[in-house]
C-alpha cells in the first residue's frame, strides 16, 4: 500500500487582506481580550451581549481578539483577560483552554458549565456504554438494516469520560456563577478589571439558575 | 500532492465545527465537509428525572432559542398529561397566546443577534476583508448609530421574553397544560410605550426593517455573486397553518420540492413513520432524511429560507413582512428559492414578521387575562408526548416517554440544524468547488476559505442543539489537573 502525502494547511495560515494599520493601532492599544466557548450552550456569550448599551462603552477600553464573535482562529498575541464559558468534554477543549491559560494574565469561568460543568456534567453519572447504545445503537431514528455507526474519526475529537469544570484542569482566577449570569454581572467584573479594580461583584447580582 | 484546507473552528457560529476541504493534484476538489466536533447527551441523562423537568433542563441545550427548547417541550408535556393537541383539547387562549410571545420574541433576538453579529459584517466588509475587521468591533466602528439600534432591539426582545419567563435566559414559563404567569398589564405597557431603558414598540417596527436595507443594499451591489453563491436544491420544510402558511408554534408539517408541490404533510406526532437519520463516522451530528424519498432525495432545508419558501402570505395583521415577502417570492417567479444567501434574505423579512407579530399580541387584552392553565380529567395521562414548534433556525422536535410514576424512560430530539446537516454540507461543497476549485496553493487565501463559512452561516446553525445527542468515547487520552494529577483517563469502547 503505497502512503500518499497529504499537506495539511489551515485557512488562519493563509495570505489574508491586511488590516488597516491605523485600526490596528487604535484597536492593539486597547485591553485584549479573547473569548471562548467549550461544552455550554453558548448562552454565557450572548449574556455578554446582555450587557446591552453598555457594551459600547467597553468595546472603548478593550477590544475582542479570538472569539466566536470574530474570524480570529487563534489567540494573535498576548492577552490581559480570557472569557471561559463551558466545561471541558473533549481533548481538544483540553489544548485549547491550556492555550488560553498561556496566553492571557487572568481567566474568568463565566457561568455554570465553566464553574462546576453545568448541566452537560449531569452525564457524568451515566456508563459510557448506555450513551452509545442510546445514541447510535437504539436509537429510533436509527436506519433499518443499516450497518451502526458510531462517530470515530481522525477530524473530530476525542471525548473525556466525564465533563469537567475548567479549574479541574487549569488554575482559574474569577468565577462568575449563574445560568447564565446576567450581562450586568459579567459587565461589573469586566468593567473592575477594565479599570484596575479589584473585582466585587455583590452578592445581590449572583444567581444560581 | 494532496491538500487538506482545515477551517478550525468555524466561527461566528453558535457551537463547534470544523471544515476540511481535500483538493488533488490536479487543483481539483475531491471532498468538502462539515464535520460537527463536539456532542453533549442530553437524551440519556434526562432519563429518571421528573417529567416535568424536562422544559427547564432540555432548554439548556441552547443559549439562543431556549424558548423553543421550552415550548417544544411543554408541548410534549400536555400531550403527556392529556390535555395536547394529540387529545383534541384545545389549550386555552392566554396560555397559548403568551407561549407566543415568548416564541416571538426570542426570534427576535435570536434573529437580530445571528443577523447583525455573525452574517452583517461580512456583507458590509466583503468576505475577503482582514479578519480582523469582520466582526462586531469593526462594525462598531464603521457604522455606531446601526450598532446602537441593533442593541436596543436586542434588549427589547430579551425584555419581552423576561416579562413572561422571569429571566433572559433559561427561566420558567410553560408548564404542563398552560403557563405559570401571563403577561402584566404593567410588562405590556413597558414593551409598547418604551419606558424604564426600552425603545417603543413602533421604534422596534422601525428598527426590524434596518435588516431588510442592509441586505437589498448588499443584493443590489453584488447581485451576480449572491445570486449564484451555492444554489444547493433541497427539499423545504416547515410547520404550516390551515392556511398553509408558516406557524412558528403549532401546525403540520410540510415538505414541498422547487415547485411547491407538496411532496408530503403529517400530524408531527408521526414523524417516526417518516423520518430516520443516518450516522457517518466523521461528525457527531446526524442525517436525518425522509424515508421514503431516501437519503439524497429525502433530505430536507428548515429555517428561514424554507419557511419563506413554504408559506404562501402572511396575515394582513402583519402588513410590512408580507410586502416583503412578496417582494421575495417574486424573485423566483413561483418556484422554491435555492440560493443559500437569500436565506439571509429570508431571516430579515422574518425579524420584521417577528416584531409584527407582537404588535398584534401586544394589543390583545386575552394576553392578561387569568385563566392560565387545563386542568386534566382523571385518567387522561398518557405518559407519552411530542412537541414541535419553528426554532429560529427551523422545525424543532421533542418526544418523551415517561412511566407511571413520571419519571422520563426515553426521550429523542431532532433538531433544526441537524435537519439542515445534508444542505449544509452540499452547501460547503458548492462553496468550495467554486471558490477553490482549479487553484494552485499559491492563489488560495484566507479570504475564500472565508467564502465557505459565508455559507455555513447562512444556515446560522447552531452546532450546540446539534450535537445534544451522546457520541463516540475514544482511545485512552489522560487528562492531568492543574497540579499534574490525572483527573480523567479516556478510552474507546468497543462498537
Amino acid at each position: 500500500m503505497s502512503q500518499e502525502t497529504v499537506t495539511e494547511i489551515f485557512s488562519h495560515e493563509l495570505p489574508a487582506t491586511q488590516w488597516d494599520p491605523k485600526k490596528k493601532a487604535i484597536e492593539e492599544a486597547k485591553i485584549q481580550v479573547a473569548m471562548i466557548g467549550f461544552c455550554g450552550c453558548w448562552g454565557c456569550h450572548l449574556s455578554f451581549l446582555d450587557m446591552d448599551e453598555n457594551i459600547l462603552g467597553l468595546l472603548e477600553k478593550v477590544t475582542i481578539t479570538r472569539s466566536s464573535f470574530t474570524d480570529l482562529k487563534r489567540i494573535p498575541h498576548h492577552c490581559t483577560i480570557g472569557f471561559i464559558e463551558g466545561g471541558i468534554a473533549n481533548d481538544e477543549n483540553i489544548e485549547v483552554l491550556e492555550h488560553y491559560r498561556e496566553n492571557c494574565d487572568i481567566l474568568i469561568s463565566v457561568g455554570a458549565c465553566a464553574v462546576w460543568g453545568g448541566t452537560p456534567a449531569m452525564r457524568n453519572v451515566v456508563p459510557l456504554e448506555e450513551c452509545l447504545r442510546e445514541a447510535y445503537v437504539d436509537s429510533v431514528t436509527a436506519v433499518s438494516g443499516a450497518k451502526k455507526t458510531i462517530p470515530y474519526h481522525e477530524d473530530i475529537p476525542k471525548i473525556t469520560n466525564k465533563v469537567l469544570p475548567c479549574h479541574e484542569v487549569v488554575k482559574m482566577d474569577y468565577f462568575i456563577p449563574g445560568c447564565p449570569p446576567d450581562g450586568q454581572a459579567i459587565y461589573k467584573v469586566l468593567d473592575d478589571l477594565v479599570n484596575g479594580r479589584e473585582v466585587d461583584l455583590p452578592t445581590e447580582m449572583n444567581r444560581y439558575d | 500532492m494532496s491538500r487538506k484546507l482545515i477551517i478550525d473552528p468555524v466561527s461566528k457560529i453558535e457551537g463547534h465545527g470544523k471544515v476540511v476541504v481535500m483538493m488533488d493534484d490536479n487543483n481539483q476538489v475531491t471532498d468538502a465537509k462539515l464535520h460537527v466536533v463536539e456532542f453533549r447527551g442530553f437524551e440519556k441523562f434526562i432519563q429518571g428525572h421528573p417529567y416535568w423537568e424536562a422544559p427547564m433542563l432540555l432548554q439548556r441545550i441552547c443559549g439562543i432559542c431556549f424558548v423553543s427548547h421550552h415550548l417544544c417541550g411543554a408541548k410534549a408535556l400536555d400531550d403527556m398529561v392529556g390535555v395536547g393537541y394529540s387529545t383534541g383539547t384545545p389549550m386555552l387562549p392566554t396560555p397559548e397566546k403568551v407561549r407566543r410571545l415568548a416564541h416571538y420574541a426570542q426570534q427576535l433576538q435570536s434573529h437580530v443577534t445571528a443577523y447583525f453579529y455573525c452574517i452583517v459584517p461580512d456583507m458590509l466588509f466583503g468576505m475577503d476583508a482582514a479578519p480582523q475587521q469582520r466582526n462586531v468591533v469593526g462594525l462598531v466602528e464603521a457604522d455606531p448609530e446601526l450598532v446602537k439600534r441593533v442593541v436596543a432591539l436586542r434588549k427589547w426582545g430579551q425584555e419581552g421574553i423576561k416579562s413572561v419567563l422571569g429571566k433572559r435566559m433559561h427561566g420558567i414559563n410553560s408548564i404542563p397544560g398552560g403557563v405559570n404567569q401571563n403577561l402584566s398589564q404593567e410588562a405590556r405597557d413597558r414593551l409598547v410605550n418604551g419606558e424604564d431603558g426600552l425603545i417603543s414598540l413602533d421604534q422596534v417596527i422601525d428598527y426590524a426593517q434596518d435588516g431588510l436595507k442592509v441586505f437589498k443594499d448588499f443584493h443590489d451591489k453584488n447581485r451576480a455573486e449572491v445570486d449564484a453563491f451555492a444554489e444547493v436544491p433541497a427539499l423545504n420544510m416547515c410547520l404550516v397553518d390551515e392556511k398553509g402558511n408558516v406557524d412558528y408554534y403549532h401546525g403540520k408539517m410540510r415538505i414541498i420540492d422547487k415547485d411547491k408541490n407538496i411532496i408530503e404533510e403529517l400530524d408531527y406526532h408521526d414523524y417516526l413513520d417518516y423520518f430516520s437519520e443516518a450516522t457517518e463516522e466523521w461528525s457527531y451530528m446526524k442525517f436525518p432524511f425522509l424515508k421514503a424519498h431516501g437519503r439524497e432525495a429525502g433530505s430536507v432545508r428548515v429555517g428561514p429560507l424554507a419557511r419563506v419558501n413554504v408559506t404562501k402570505s402572511y396575515d394582513d395583521s402583519c402588513p410590512l413582512a408580507k410586502a416583503a415577502l412578496e417582494e421575495f417570492h417574486d424573485y423566483t417567479k413561483g418556484k422554491a428559492n435555492d440560493m443559500t444567501l437569500h436565506t439571509n434574505w429570508a431571516r430579515a423579512i422574518e425579524i420584521l414578521h417577528s416584531a409584527e407579530q407582537m404588535k398584534v399580541l401586544l394589543n390583545d387584552p386575552d394576553l392578561q387575562k387569568e385563566d392560565l392553565i387545563l386542568t386534566p380529567v382523571d385518567n387522561a395521562w398518557t405518559g407519552e408526548g411530542v412537541g414541535v414548534v419553528e426554532a429560529p433556525r427551523g422545525t424543532l422536535l421533542h418526544h418523551y416517554r415517561a412511566n407511571k410514576e413520571g419519571n422520563i424512560t426515553f426521550a429523542n430530539l431532532v433538531v433544526a440544524t441537524t435537519q439542515n446537516n445534508t444542505v449544509m454540507n452540499r452547501t460547503v461543497r458548492s462553496v468550495a468547488d467554486s471558490y477553490l476549485g482549479g487553484k494552485e496553493q499559491a492563489e488560495i487565501t484566507e479570504g475564500l476559505m472565508n467564502a465557505i463559512e459565508v455559507g455555513i452561516r447562512a444556515y446560522d446553525p447552531c452546532l450546540s442543539c446539534a450535537t445534544h445527542a451522546m457520541g463516540q468515547m475514544p482511545l485512552v487520552v489522560k487528562v492531568l489537573g492543574a497540579d499534574g494529577k490525572m483527573i480523567d483517563e479516556k478510552y474507546r469502547c468497543a462498537s
